[in-house]
């Protein structure tokens, strides 16, 4: 059996190592065709090609060398508009002299005369930054100067190389689209091999790893789990966190670099879509790969509870099921990306225009997931939570929740069980409910009223920070790669703005609490280390008081652990959830806490 | 301001110190020379199998002790002057007190064994015992464990997450018989022995062999049986630590003797948890407890006492619980491993050999005395009622699902139990 534990973990690390290498393994070539195919304005593939004639054929032996070549092109680019399109100091002096010291439109017409897409860019982006000043009388040449100067550097910052050249959000596209459909290589010519020798040799090498637990009785086994490097935080655990935040961040800010990934499940998302696979087909693939067999080591693990069984077998199948194969075969019928268990606000972006939009044009599909969409956050949520407790959710159907409870399992214990971290957590968690609260409101208002500015906020300004700040770099970066390092739940615990609703209607209303048996709890401690949300079970345990917690997940780990049987996850009358300690022992002496 | 000196940090010392805390403004000193802060004794050996480090046995933050004003000193109490109302410390200090509560705990048993002072032999109580056999086991193969108990038990589950190879010394019939009825003795004893423990009933320690080093390298049985050993657990029950006391004013026989107020001979000094020997009998209990239960409730009783409710020690009818390996057990009153005269049993095993059920009555009255429980979680709630109210063992057993306590989906086997228990039992006509 332990031949066998090595020799799985042999497979997986072969595999593992592979993947890591395939990164390296293209060289890329950029040619024409894929120019043509990949920006699809006239105006900026002319723009584009002028400036990468250079590279264009050249065939690049480094994924690195390539995108500073491409980031080359862009900026030459970019500043040849730039200087093109930008107003000069001469033209500013024209206005200035033609207007006697008041500022109105028709000056521009004669500035920017020329019959020229230039003059004519000028003209109307002038009109465009220059509203407020229409009208306006100058009492001195410089303060005139110093206002069109303002404009003319607006439309620097702002107008040209959006309209004209490529903008940030152009170029990251851009980016990765060209380099993804540039590489040449072993893994581009045999993407399906490659995914065998990659995910196909981790997947198997994991579940010969996993398997042969099978041999120990059923019954918790912690054995050593604080000894091991990889689960008490040592250079083992470390270096997988340090993997998983590099993951994360080539995933959302640099995906350039891992296009030979996406390239291996190509055929994947051919089987599955009909289409190639983006970078995100490649996390929900994983992400849903990890859940599963994951699982399977849960199960095994925690083979003798049911309720451990059944609620992963439900993650399972929610995460495969909803999160993963549902919205796949929705855009293979051309219908909108949809994750029908997915929940505002933790699905942030489901009051977006641009969702908004697609819902409307998909008629009763679209409007069937607006109000769905809608009826889970208003009425399901609630009503569940009052039923089951916050558990229904976060430790049955939610994805986060489900890749915390298999993937972050062996990591459960290092969630931080201090008074200090309870403070810290309720700040964050509601903190970012507010957040996203505030930040839909703006996203609703821009989009009923046309108006970007709600009071003094730019609503697409929040909306990005939220997108990059919450729904990137919290959810993902640290929510995951800090699992070897605070435990499995540091999203949904600090940042999940959907945990943090559903746990203030868990904490005031609900039939949901962890109830506590008589006198038998003997303060071992296995109760709150276990518990991957951080709360000290034990200091209501040795009380005899009920564990009612907004940020229980109901996970049940904390009622497998205990040696005494003291700790059960219990829906009932919501009477006396909040009763008195009760501490069976000497007769009379009522304790009070 | 009164200030009240407990000797020990064990459960009995700080329940008793954070009651009256929540009681009184009293200065409150605790003294330890075993950690500096409370750690949960019952918990060393998840600390050894690697389940949680030794902060994650402490049941308080450090800061809480600050916060609530109770003053913990890390020395060792060596003598009382009673007349001066006085402890003397190891350090050289003294410590005035006008109330002392003596919760100084146990020590392992030692039985005059030859060789029981060899390198690799010991006893498993203390935080310090964690560290000796932290040190004593590292790299051996071979373990005898002598005495087939709690802690017996505990140390062979410790040892073999360690793949150290156990022998244990079980000097009755089945493990931990001279407690346990023979019927779930004997479940325990093969579920041990599943895993790879290997059991020897009716075996008793003749002697420990050294090495030439002075180590332990093997033992021998009364039956003249030698055994390779590298470790010596002697696990055959501890006795109250009071040795410190003998040439004090304070009464020790066994323990601290104390009264139903858990007050010694002087007045104003208490005496909790393991090292007491209750001078008054009560029902059913032994006069020496040692278990985490009733330290924690001689705390909470000497608390009421010490801030002016002068409170008798009741602790109710019994209970306890425990884990073997893999296997649960939690009992509620009286399961004696022989029945007491007038007494009638049921009996239920699992399949599996891994759940089993094990009710006492009485023939006459009918009355319920007590349930052993193996495998599945029971309401400690629902039994001190029935207990108290002195029902029926019938009455038990109808009910029995409204005191299981274990986790949704698990099996149940309340029906099964009932009905193999009406059927064989001639409780039907007792009923009718």
């Amino acid at each position: 059996m332990k031949a066998l534990k090595i020799f799985g973990l042999a497979i997986f690390l072969i595999g593992f190592f592979l993947f890591n290498a395939t990164t390296f393994w293209a060289s890329f070539k950029l040619t024409a065709e894929v120019l043509q195919e990949k920006i699809a304005d006239k105006q900026k593939l002319d723009l584009f090609t002028t400036h990468a004639s250079p590279i264009i054929g050249k065939t690049f032996t480094s994924n690195h060398a390539f995108v500073s070549a491409l980031n080359n092109v862009f900026d030459r680019a970019n500043r040849e508009q730039l200087k093109k399109y930008n107003i000069t100091d001469a033209e500013i002096e024209q206005i200035i002299e033609r207007s006697n010291n008041k500022f109105t439109t028709p000056i521009l017409d004669s500035v920017f005369r020329a019959s020229n897409e230039v003059a004519a860019y000028k003209n109307k982006a002038f009109r465009e930054y220059s509203i407020t000043l229409e009208g306006t009388a100058f009492r001195s040449r410089d303060e005139y100067q110093q206002q069109l100067q303002e404009v003319a550097d607006k439309i620097e910052k702002y107008g040209v190389i959006n309209k004209v050249g490529f903008d940030r959000y152009a170029i990251k596209d851009l980016r990765y689209s060209l380099a993804k459909a540039s590489a040449h290589g072993p893994v581009k010519n045999n993407s399906s091999l490659f995914l065998l020798l990659t995910f196909g040799l981790c997947i198997i090498g994991a579940l010969l790893y996993i398997l042969p637990k099978l041999e120990h009785q059923p019954g918790i086994k912690n054995n050593r789990i604080l000894f091991n490097p990889m689960k008490n935080t040592g250079w083992l655990g470390i270096l997988t966190g340090t993997w998983l935040i590099v993951f994360y961040l080539l995933l959302y800010f640099y995906p350039e670099y891992m296009t030979n990934w996406v390239i291996m499940v190509d055929p994947v998302s051919q089987w599955i879509n009909g289409h190639e696979a983006g970078k995100f087909f490649l996390y929900g693939f994983i992400y849903t790969l990890c859940i599963l067999v994951m699982g399977v080591r849960f199960i095994i693990h925690y083979r003798h509870s049911k309720y451990q069984i059944l609620r992963t077998v439900s993650v399972m199948f929610f995460q495969t099921a909803f999160a993963f194969l549902i919205p796949e075969i929705l855009i293979r019928l051309n219908k909108p990306y949809y994750d029908f268990k997915n929940i505002w606000p933790l699905d942030y972006s489901f009051f977006f225009d641009y969702r908004l939009s697609e819902m409307a044009e998909h008629g009763t599909l679209g409007i069937f997931m607006l109000g769905w969409g809608i009826a889970l956050t208003v009425v399901g949520v609630p009503v569940m939570v009052y039923f089951f407790g916050k558990r229904w959710y976060c430790s049955w159907v939610c994805g986060c929740g489900g890749l915390a409870e298999t993937l972050g399992d062996p990591y459960r214990h290092l969630s931080q069980k201090s008074l200090k971290a309870w403070k810290i957590e309720r700040w964050m968690v509601h903190g970012v409910l507010v957040f996203a609260v505030v930040m839909t409101i703006g996203v609703l208002y821009t989009w009923f009223t046309g108006s970007s500015h709600l009071l003094f906020i730019d609503t697409y300004t929040m909306r990005e920070i939220y997108g990059v700040g919450i729904g990137a770099a919290f959810a993902g970066v640290v929510g995951t790669g800090f699992y070897p390092l605070m435990g499995n739940r540091v999203w949904c615990r600090y940042g999940c703005p959907l945990a943090a609703y559903i746990g203030l209607v868990q904490r005031f209303k609900s039939r949901f609490r962890i109830t506590t048996n008589g006198g038998q709890c003997i303060s071992c401690g296995n109760c709150s280390t276990y518990c991957e949300m951080g709360i000290d079970v034990r200091w209501y345990a040795q009380r005899g008081q009920n564990i009612v917690r907004a940020s229980c997940v109901g996970c049940g780990i904390c009622s497998a652990v205990c040696p005494r049987g003291v700790l059960n996850l219990e829906v009932k009358d919501e009477k006396g959830r909040f009763g008195e300690p009760v501490l069976i022992g000497n007769n009379h002496i009522k304790l009070k806490d | 301001m009164k200030h009240v000196v407990i000797i020990g940090n064990g459960v009995s010392g700080i329940t008793a110190a954070r009651h009256i805390r929540k009681l009184s403004d009293f200065k409150i000193t605790v003294i330890s020379s075993e950690t500096p802060h409370f750690f949960s004794r019952t918990a060393l050996m998840y600390i050894y199998m690697g389940h949680l480090t030794f902060e994650n046995t402490k049941p308080y933050e450090d800061h809480f002790w600050i916060k609530n004003r109770i003053d913990l000193i890390f020395d060792r109490a060596e003598k009382i002057d009673a007349a001066k109302k006085l402890v003397q410390l190891q350090s050289g200090k003294n410590l005035t007190y006008d109330n002392l509560i003596i919760a100084s705990g146990s020590r392992s048993n030692f039985f005059g064994w030859p060789g029981e002072q060899l390198q690799g032999v010991q006893g498993l109580y203390s935080y310090q015992d964690l560290k000796t056999m932290e040190a004593n086991t590292r790299g051996i193969k071979n373990a005898v464990i002598v005495g087939g108990g709690l802690i017996g038990v505990e140390m062979a589950e410790m040892l073999c997450s360690r793949k150290i190879h156990v022998t244990m010394l079980v000097r009755e019939p089945a493990f931990w018989n001279n407690v346990l009825p023979i019927q779930e003795a004997t479940m325990i004893s093969r579920h041990i022995a599943s895993h790879g423990v290997e059991i020897k009933n009716l075996q008793e320690l003749k002697e420990i062999i050294p090495d030439d080093k002075g180590r332990v390298k093997a033992i021998r049985t009364m039956t003249g049986e030698e055994i390779l050993s590298d470790f010596v657990g002697l696990t055959v029950g501890v006795h109250p630590n009071v040795d410190w006391l003998k040439n004090s004013a304070v009464f020790v026989k066994q323990g601290v003797l104390a009264d139903e107020y858990l007050e010694t001979n002087i007045p104003g000094v208490y005496a909790i948890g393991d090292c007491v020997e209750r001078r008054y009998p009560l029902d059913g209990r032994k006069n020496i407890e040692q278990v985490w239960y009733t330290a924690r409730m001689m705390g909470e009783v000497v608390a009421q006492t010490i801030c002016g409710d002068k409170t008798r020690y009741e602790p109710g009818p019994w209970f306890n619980s425990a884990k073997f390996f893999d296997i649960e057990y939690q009992t509620y009153g009286n399961v004696n491993n022989n029945l007491e005269e007038g007494e009638d049993e049921f009996y239920w095993e699992h399949p599996t050999g891994r759940k089993a059920l094990h009710l006492v009555w009485n023939k006459q009255t009918n009355q319920f005395s007590g349930i052993n429980s193996f495998g599945i979680r029971l309401r400690h709630e629902k039994f001190d009622q029935w207990l108290r109210e002195k029902r029926g063992a019938d009455f038990v057993m109808d009910h029995l699902a409204e005191a299981n306590f274990d986790p949704e989906f698990s099996e149940r086997h309340e029906n099964e139990i009932c009905d193999l228990f009406f059927n064989t039992t001639p409780w039907v006509d007792i009923r009718n």
